[in-house]
């Protein structure tokens, strides 16, 4: 009997207590950063040309894009939903904010209208998951095909790169030296972010929503509509790093962004937030993107081919979610059952 | 809950009956919208030419399909298709000798081998599913590369014999829609005939109370990830030899459709409900949609917004109606 309930205790909480037994042995953002020191000694030795501050600098606004998405797409992990869409929003904003761009539109508009397509992907997200009750990943799906279908209905074949002069500030500018524009608006996002989730109510209630849906509702929480606004969350932040990339590269194709959902959402399990919902530090996710950024990066300088990189990459992510739960299975006798 | 169930059985039953005959529907209603407009539609190469690019989606759901059932998402089912499409292409090319069926039996181990490494991390080390699959997603995918060097294996390295099996022709439907509708009867007799094909069922419907019934639920998703992989690595070759290249980005995305395709034939994603027909139905209806969409004009750059379009629209009308029509085969009276 005592057994049995163990077992389903097990099948019914899996890996949502995995990162919390994990957690008591060695912190998550400890290991993330003895990993980044690890691959900061590696770049070191392996290039000549790492060790530099624009260097690193580089790291940091190869990967702030992403970081800056990702720190949405882990409140919206946390509360036990995801968000496929992401890449597919930054094309549409960009498109958007192309199209303003070369109606001659001045500067402000021009990022305000990628901003505001982001909201409004965000907000159809959020009507199919919180108001239609579609599952997240299906309806993310979906509308994922849908944002870049429309990128690709509105450009064909085209490019738009008629920015207004100052655009490029965005994405190349720097603040102080090397610091960039894009690293001091993640740093500073991510100091919100974490202070939102960890030291408000709005962030409890959003961790109370990933651990138990159904008692957060019974204990008074608007689900769906923190569910809603999650997703216009990532939206907007989805339309943020849209002007970043648009402005970084210079120029507007359908294809942008391609692929980074899976990127952004690997960044997520990296910092330690669990797919299942309820578990996860902000700390964690910036954490876990300066590493992907100087794995990335450091493997680029030697010449390894962006393909090569994300096994590497994907291989990360799953020795990351592996070794905690081979420890508590086979390391820590009689952990379980 | 004794008593409301024969009702309960009775519109449970009726309204899956209506789903699977709805999207018949539908597709009948897509077919009489464009014969008539657009006869090329109706012309036998096109319709061939359909039914082997729906062939390869069928199949890959169907598989798919096992997954979702079990609770789980597969992602790399078109990575897994790639990495064995490329190993079989190169080893053709190398040894032109090897007999095609010695292939693909290869590509069914290869495959299958490949989702039971997914398989294997989510059941000894109940990781989630959906982050398994999207790392060996990025891995299968770059071994692609490490393997092909990034080359491509293009026609003229493939020996006739590994281009012409799903091209053989009997009563006017090639071989690759034919191994599509086996798989589907196998996968159907599994599913409705086999105490594994039960305990899948079950797993998925009720993790606890299948533990109680001795059934292990990790081992049922360790078999559908295999299946699903073997099925991939069997599409694998079936891909490469019919559109006669393989190179590192084939079918990239494509496990996206497959999902959409399970999730319009009424496969819950939160485990324990799906059928066959519903799923073949499903990747038919894509199939037709995407075969029509460059014959009634629609420009290249549009059709991916209308696939968008009819994908997000089938799936909040499947998810709606899905709230009401849950089955749970362990809640019911004895089958």
């Amino acid at each position: 009997m005592k057994t049995g309930d163990l077992a389903i205790q097990g099948a019914a909480t899996r890996t949502g207590g995995i990162f919390l037994h994990a957690r008591k042995l060695f912190r998550w953002e400890t290991l993330l950063l003895a990993a980044i020191l690890i691959d900061f000694a590696i770049n070191t030795v392996m290039s000549p040309y790492f060790l530099s501050l624009w260097t690193i600098s580089d790291v940091a606004v190869s990967v702030t894009e992403k970081a800056i998405v990702a720190l949405a797409m882990a409140f919206v992990i946390i509360a036990g939903e995801i968000d496929i869409s992401v890449g597919g929003t930054i094309a549409l904003c960009s498109v958007v904010m192309g199209l303003v761009a070369r109606a001659g539109l001045p500067l402000p508009l021009v990022v305000l209208s990628a901003l505001a397509a982001g909201l409004a992907c965000g907000c159809l997200n959020g009507l199919l998951i919180a108001r239609l009750k579609v599952p997240s990943i299906v309806a993310t799906i979906g509308t994922m095909t849908l944002f870049r279908g429309i990128a690709y209905a509105v450009m064909g074949d085209g490019v738009l790169k008629t920015y207004p002069a100052g655009f490029s500030w965005f994405g190349q500018g720097y603040v102080v030296g090397p610091i960039s524009i894009e690293l001091v608006l993640f740093v500073g996002l991510g100091v919100v972010a974490g202070a939102v989730l960890h030291y408000t109510p709005l962030g409890r209630r959003i961790i109370a929503i990933g651990s138990n849906p159904v008692a957060s509702r019974m204990s008074g929480i608007a689900v769906d509509r923190v569910r809603f606004g999650l997703f216009v969350l990532v939206g907007v932040a989805a339309g943020l790093a849209s002007v970043l990339l648009t402005s970084r590269l210079g120029s507007t194709r359908p294809s942008i962004g391609q692929g980074w959902e899976l990127d952004i959402i690997t960044i997520v399990i990296l910092g330690g937030v669990s797919i299942d919902g309820g578990v996860g530090t902000i700390a964690g996710v910036a954490l876990a993107a300066l590493l992907m950024g100087l794995v990335n990066f450091g493997l680029g300088l030697l010449n390894v081919p962006g393909i090569v990189v994300s096994v590497v990459t994907g291989a990360m992510l799953i020795v990351v979610v592996a070794v905690p739960a081979a420890l508590k299975r086979f390391g820590l006798a009689g952990g379980r059952r | 809950m004794p008593e409301p169930h024969t009702g309960m059985l009775a519109t449970i039953r009726r309204l899956n009956l209506t789903r699977e005959a709805g999207l018949f529907g539908l597709i009948l209603l897509a077919l009489a919208l464009i014969a008539p407009l657009y006869p090329a539609f109706l012309r036998p190469a096109n319709l061939s030419g359909l039914l082997d690019d729906t062939a390869l989606l069928i199949l890959l759901a169907v598989g798919e399909m096992l997954v979702l059932i079990s609770r789980g998402v597969d992602l790399s089912i078109a990575a897994n298709l790639a990495l064995t499409g490329m190993i079989v292409a190169s080893l053709n090319q190398a040894y032109p000798g090897i007999a095609v069926p010695v292939l693909i039996l290869l590509a069914i181990a290869i495959g299958a081998a490949l989702g039971a490494i997914n398989g294997a991390l989510i059941w000894l080390l109940r990781l989630p599913s959906i982050v398994v699959t999207l790392g060996t997603l990025s891995i299968y995918r770059g071994a692609v590369f490490l393997v092909s060097h990034g080359k491509w294996v293009n026609s003229n390295a493939m020996s006739p014999a590994f281009l012409g099996f799903v091209r053989l022709s009997f009563g006017g439907i090639t071989m690759l829609t034919w191994v599509a509708v086996a798989v589907v009867a196998a996968i159907a007799f599994f599913l409705r005939a086999t105490i594994s094909g039960r305990n899948l069922f079950a797993a998925g419907n009720n993790p606890g109370a299948s533990i109680y019934a001795g059934i292990d639920i990790g081992w049922m998703q360790f078999v559908a990830f295999t299946i699903a992989g073997a099925i991939s690595g069997l599409a694998g070759y079936l891909w490469v030899s019919r559109f006669a290249v393989a190179y590192t980005d084939i079918a990239s995305g494509f496990e996206l459709q497959v999902i959409a395709a399970c999730v319009i034939g009424g496969v819950s994603i939160t485990g324990g409900v799906g059928t066959v027909a519903g799923v073949v139905l499903g990747a038919l209806f894509l199939g037709v949609i995407k075969n029509a969409l460059p014959l009634v004009g629609v420009s290249p750059f549009f059709q991916m917004a209308v696939s968008g379009l009819v994908i997000t629209t089938a799936v909040i009308v499947n998810a709606r109606g899905q709230k009401a029509s849950v089955r749970r085969i362990l809640e019911q009276p004895a089958l």
